[in-house]
Parts: structure tokens; sequence; C-alpha cells
């Protein structure tokens, strides 16, 4: 239980803060029009050339090798919904530490996936 | 107003690929994992035999190639469109998670985990419906 545990919480904050990395590096890419192998390719090649994509994959490797841990010892239908735990622990992280107001609504969603990631422990089979 | 359909159907297509892509590659990680076994390392060699039981498994391997088209699809998509568009819209991964697991994977799943699971689509979703911005530019 331990290490499922400590497993999830790596999940959720080294791939919370990996999505935000490539989501900064993306917007400084800019919007891709052109679809083709060539030009994603290009699109590519600009990508990497960005700092925040580098700090983001290497992230995203921890919580991917983390997510290896934790299926090799409970099931996918378990582990991927309780990772949802990252909305609560986003916008708690926003509230402390970036001042930000969080509306009634978006408290309302975040209860929702805490009752969520509850019934999904409860229902451990 | 051509191209502002032309936008909305190239959003809807590639969120369609990350609600597949992600879903799907995580449930072959999770078969693959479990032909492998839980992981103990008590010594480094522990270490490189798993990578290397990992790193030989087809199963993964197609895992990880599903896991990545979901990553491009998802930069792709991020290019343009915003992140807390994105990410309401694929809420829906964490119910075709639960099915894939299911069907694919033959596990168990209780009710009461099937009325979680949607409980957490529900609470993203409206996480994500909710105003983007909540402090004030000086």
């Amino acid at each position: 239980m331990f290490w499922e545990i400590t497993l999830l919480l790596l999940i959720v904050i080294a791939g919370t803060s990996g999505e935000l990395c490539i989501s900064r590096a993306m917007k400084t890419v800019g919007e891709v029009k052109d679809f083709r192998p060539a030009a994603v390719f290009r699109v590519m090649v600009r990508a990497i050339q960005v700092g925040w994509i580098w700090l983001g994959l290497l992230l995203s490797i921890i919580a991917f090798l983390s997510l290896l841990g934790a299926l090799s010892i409970a099931n996918v239908s378990f582990v991927v919904p309780v990772t949802a735990i990252s909305y609560a622990a986003g916008t708690l992280g926003g509230k402390l530490f970036l001042g930000e107001r969080v509306s009634l609504q978006r408290w309302i969603g975040v209860a929702l996936v805490c009752i969520g990631v509850t019934l999904v422990f409860i229902g451990r089979s | 107003m051509k191209s502002s359909s032309n936008l909305h159907a190239k959003t809807a297509l590639l969120i369609l690929m990350m609600v597949t892509f992600g879903p799907l590659g995580n449930a072959l990680l999770g078969k693959g994992m479990k032909r492998i076994g839980p992981i103990t390392i008590r010594a480094l060699p522990d270490l490189f035999h798993i990578l290397y039981q990992v790193f030989t498994s087809g199963v993964i391997w197609l895992g990880m190639l599903s896991l990545l088209m979901f990553l491009l699809s998802y930069m792709l998509v991020l290019s343009w469109a915003d992140y807390s568009y994105v990410q309401p819209s694929s809420s829906f991964a964490y119910g075709v998670i639960a099915l894939w697991g299911h069907f694919l994977l033959h596990e168990t799943i209780t009710p009461i985990r099937w009325i979680g699971v949607l409980t957490i689509c529900a609470g993203v979703f409206v996480v994500g419906y909710t105003h983007p911005r909540t402090t004030e530019h000086n």
C-alpha cells in the first residue's frame, strides 16, 4: 500500500508539472496549421529548441516510470482514475501558492473529482 | 466562417485521437506490466533486469506507440486550443480507460468503481468549464 500511494503521488505531481511545461513550450512554438508529415516534423524540431519541452519531457518520463511501477501492482481501471486527484492538487496549489481566486463552480468540480476518487478507492475489487 | 469550422473540426479530431490513444496506451501498458508481475528492486541488477523485461515486451511497445500518438495529438491541439478547453474535453478518457480495463484486460470493475469513474468524468468536466483566469492583471 505504501509503494502504491508513493507511485500514485509521483504520477500526479510529475505528470501535471510535465503537462504544464509542455503546454507552455507549445504556445511558444505557435499554432500548427499544416499537418503534412514534413511540416509536423518541422514543428517538432522547433519544439525541441524550447527549454520548457525538455523539463516537461523529463517530468513526463518520471511520471511514466512511476505509472509502469503502479500498473505492475494494481489494475489500470484503478490507477488511472485515481490520478484525477491532480485536479484537486492543482486547484489547492493555485489557491495557496499563487493566490488564485477559485470559483464555486470549480470547487464543485474538484469536490466531484474527490468523491469519485474516493468511490474508486472504496470500490477496489 | 470556413476557417472557424475547420478549426472546430481539427480540434474535435485531435481530441478524439487523445481520448482513444491515451487510454488504449495505458491499458496496453497495464497488460504488459501484469505479465511481468510485481516489481521488487533489492539491488541494481534487479533494475536492469526489469528494464530489460519492460523494453523487450511487444505489448508495452504497442502501449508506448499509442501513448506517443496521444502525446503528438496533445501537443498539436495545444498549439492553438486553450488548455482550459482541451482538458475538460478529454475528461471522457477516464471513462474510456475503465471500458478498456473491463473489455481488454477483463478487470473486475465493481458498480461502485463505475460510479466513481463517472463522477470523476463529471468533476473534471465541471473544473474545465470554469473561467481560465481567476487573478486580475495589473
